[in-house]
């Protein structure tokens, strides 16, 4: 009886110093109490500083007029636009070259990481020279090469090289023709986006046929003549309302067709060249990660190397692929900001514009950082999604 | 009838047949490694193409025509650009790396004074070699005088301004210098930094927990630029009026921090690999928490995260060139700021300068990555498979 008595008190810490709950408590404490004077005393400062800089804080000066030029804007923007349209144009800048890079980098870095695994020695070596090279070398090397050492150092526009489909490259960008649409191209969308539901819908009903019944059904080709098909038929009904805008050589420039700026075809030749090299090693390690058995089976099965690859490794591989590959984008992303280095207006060259002309650092910075966290939140959802979707299905 | 008695054992091997011509030789390995399949060949013969259109021009470009030394522009510019070299002439202008190579590694640190760089960087290349080199004893004596003793004197010799030694702005500080300084500190913060950061998000303490979360990711959410533009624009309106911050200081402070944030992570990968046991283990025999971590946990921790932490570093190393935005001249600056010069201005300067330094750069991470692999092989206990 008394023994049970005994254990069924507490067990005797000694003193309540030693008790892990009370020590716990005790730091904590202390964190918050260094933390909360030392958040004081840099508010004081801030204040303090501010207001011996005569500097209004607040983002009331997004409202305010510009007054500087920016090179490049996808959306309409002169120097009597607004702080606060600055910097969209500086965040549209941004994605947009985060989102060509991306694509880019992707296409390279798979065909890279694949080259690498390659029975051909050749191939091989010439993929793990690639990676070896732009995996150790800074990205912002590889962007001032391109744009002071590739770049900078082609003819002059007058003697612009020419490329096939009446393209231009010079010293200035890259030119070429620009698509003008004509009365009735809507039409040509709408023949594109009911082409690409349909393929969608055939491809959902293919499958599910295939698992009913075990018929195939050939989708790629049915979903291709859809997709291309449609707005052609779309485009001839139409009366052929695309016509294209030809650079055409002048005196001193070019002048018509489109125009990509050497800014931006240096940053986005770098990111891309950069970020590929680490998007081949995750390839080949997803690749490699799939395990051998896997392919002899599938090969047991009778099915061909094209289908094993197509059917057994490759989702596989995805799997172990998607991850990282999400945290190569999103340091794509991050790394456009070098685009301030060479002068490509982005989000940070015009918020730091915006933050030396006003003076408003703290507001400039905060929606500095605010903005890449939420692309940043934005890149992780998407490729959350993705990878959810690929994630191994388990009982 | 009569026995088979014909019965006969050999008494010796027979001797080994050489394999056939068909698998050996230089035959084989070109039918099995290049032209195994139609589209094997088909493919190596485009990467032939490859090679013959770009390895001849790059040597050309590198060696043949490359201009090695020379007092300016002239020897590696074109008639018509006012120099020397015949029309149409393409070559390398290594006279222009020849000319500025003491900027390239030291900024303009006083001439009279570089033999301190130099001597700082004898000193540090003598302490690493013995760490690297596994066989040599005495490595806790010399992580000591590495980690400890070498920032100290190097900071008397860099700095200056005692023991007679005259002082040297750190503004005068660029090239190779300072972008292996920075990097040296960086890696030395954000090691420990990294360490305390990813045992505090894996505590149990929900405030500290919560701090520890929120810097790690806010930090990787955010680009390098962003964190120097924070700490070189907002640190100063933190601290009291008057009060400065050398620039090159807030350098490091930035990148100490991003890469401790990421160091974090890194770590906190580590710790998660260590089976529960370990932790138990280490109650069960007494220890408190830091000796549990320490003696137990993050020995084996560590070395399980070995490569992604000197990937961290290779990361941190290539980061320190992002300095040029807030106008320090690490070696990628002070290549860069030298093209402006008019007296090596030509269409081949930018290519030639700028290949110095991805070589440069390149050397260093290469070699950091390889060592790495190495450590890892030699460290491998049998816990992998």
């Amino acid at each position: 009886m008394a023994s049970q008595e005994i254990l069924r008190e507490e067990p005797s810490r000694g003193s309540f110093v030693n008790d892990p709950k009370v020590r716990s408590l005790f730091f904590q404490a202390v964190v918050v109490v260094l933390l909360v004077a030392g958040v004081w005393w840099i508010a004081q400062n801030v204040i303090a500083n501010l207001t011996r800089l005569h500097i209004a804080s607040g983002f009331g000066f997004l409202k305010g007029r510009a007054g500087f030029d920016i090179s490049e804007s996808a959306i309409a923007y002169s120097s009597d636009s607004t702080y606060g349209r600055a910097i969209v144009v500086g965040l549209i800048n941004t994605i947009i070259v985060a989102v060509v890079g991306i694509i880019t980098a992707t296409i390279i870095g798979f065909i890279i990481g694949i080259g690498r695994l390659s029975q051909n020695w050749l191939i091989r070596k010439i993929c793990t020279v690639y990676v070896e090279v732009f995996r150790n070398i800074p990205p912002l090397l590889v962007i001032f090469f391109w744009y002071s050492g590739v770049l900078a150092v082609l003819p002059p526009p007058r003697d612009s090289i020419n490329l096939p489909f009446s393209s231009f490259l010079n010293q200035r960008g890259f030119y070429f023709p620009r698509a003008v649409w004509g009365d009735g191209s809507w039409l040509i969308f709408v023949a594109l986006l009911v082409g690409i539901a349909m393929a969608w819908f055939v491809a959902r009903k293919a499958h599910q046929r295939q698992m009913a019944t075990g018929q195939q059904f050939p989708v790629f080709w049915t979903s291709a003549a859809l997709i291309v098909g449609l707005p052609l038929l779309a485009y001839a009904l139409s009366g052929f309302p695309l016509s294209f805008d030809y650079p055409k050589q002048s005196t001193f420039n070019l002048t018509g067709g489109f125009q990509v700026s050497p800014e931006f075809l240096s940053l986005y030749l770098a990111l891309s060249c950069y970020t590929a090299a680490f998007i081949a090693e995750i390839v080949r390690a997803g690749i490699r990660g799939v395990s051998k058995g896997q392919t002899e089976a599938a090969a047991a099965l009778g099915l061909r190397s094209g289908s094993i690859l197509r059917l057994v490794v490759v989702p596989q591989a995805m799997r172990i692929v998607i991850p990282p590959l999400t945290s190569q984008y999103l340091n794509l992303t991050k790394n456009s900001s070098l685009a301030i280095a060479i002068g490509y207006p982005d989000l940070t060259a015009t918020a730091g514009t915006v933050l030396n002309q006003t003076g408003q650092a703290v507001e400039g910075v905060l929606i500095m950082m605010a903005v890449y966290l939420i692309l940043s939140l934005v890149t992780s959802a998407v490729m959350n999604v993705v990878n959810a979707r690929m994630a191994l299905v388990e009982r | 009838m009569q026995e088979h008695d014909t019965s006969w054992v050999r008494t010796e091997m027979a001797l080994a047949q050489p394999a056939p011509a068909s698998v050996r030789g230089m035959g084989a390995w070109v039918r099995t490694n290049l032209i195994g399949s139609v589209g094997d060949a088909i493919l190596t013969i485009i990467g032939i193409a490859l090679v013959v259109m770009i390895l001849p021009q790059v040597i050309n470009w590198a060696f043949i025509n490359a201009q090695w030394t020379g007092p300016d522009r002239s020897v590696c510019a074109t008639v018509a650009q006012g120099g020397i070299q015949a029309d149409g002439w393409s070559g390398a202008c290594w006279a222009f790396v020849n000319a500025k190579f003491g900027q390239f590694m030291f900024g303009t640190y006083p001439i009279e004074e570089r033999w301190r760089p130099i001597l700082v960087a004898v000193l540090f290349v003598a302490l690493l070699v013995p760490m690297l080199i596994p066989r040599v004893p005495r490595k806790g004596l010399n992580a000591i005088l590495l980690f400890l003793v070498l920032p100290i004197v190097s900071f008397v010799l860099l700095v200056g301004g005692m023991f007679g030694l005259p002082h040297v702005e750190t503004s005068r500080w660029g090239g190779l210098l300072v972008t292996l300084s920075l990097s040296f500190v960086g890696i030395a913060v954000s090691l420990p930094l990294g360490v305390v950061l990813a045992l505090g998000r894996r505590s149990k303490m929900p405030i500290v927990k919560m701090l520890c979360i929120i810097f790690i990711e806010t930090v990787r959410g955010i680009p390098l630029i962003t964190v120097l533009f924070f700490v070189s624009v907002m640190l100063p309106l933190f601290l009291p009026a008057g009060v400065t911050f050398d620039k090159y200081l807030r350098a490091l402070i930035g990148v100490s921090l991003f890469a401790a944030a990421y160091m974090a992570e890194v770590i906190r990968g580590g710790l998660q690999a260590i089976p529960k046991g370990q932790y138990e283990g280490a109650d069960s025999l007494g220890l408190g928490y830091w000796q549990k971590m320490g003696l137990i946990v993050l020995p084996q921790a560590l070395k399980l995260v070995i490569p992604g932490i000197v990937n961290t570093f290779i990361g941190m190393f290539k980061d320190t060139s992002l300095v040029i935005i807030i106008s320090m001249f690490d070696l990628l600056g002070i290549v860069k700021q030298n093209f402006s010069d008019a007296n090596w201005a030509t269409p081949q300067t930018a290519r030639s300068g700028l290949i110095f330094a991805a070589f440069v750069f390149w050397l260093f991470c290469f070699g950091m990555s390889r060592y790495s692999m190495y450590t890892e092989r030699r460290l491998d206990t049998g816990h992998k498979r």
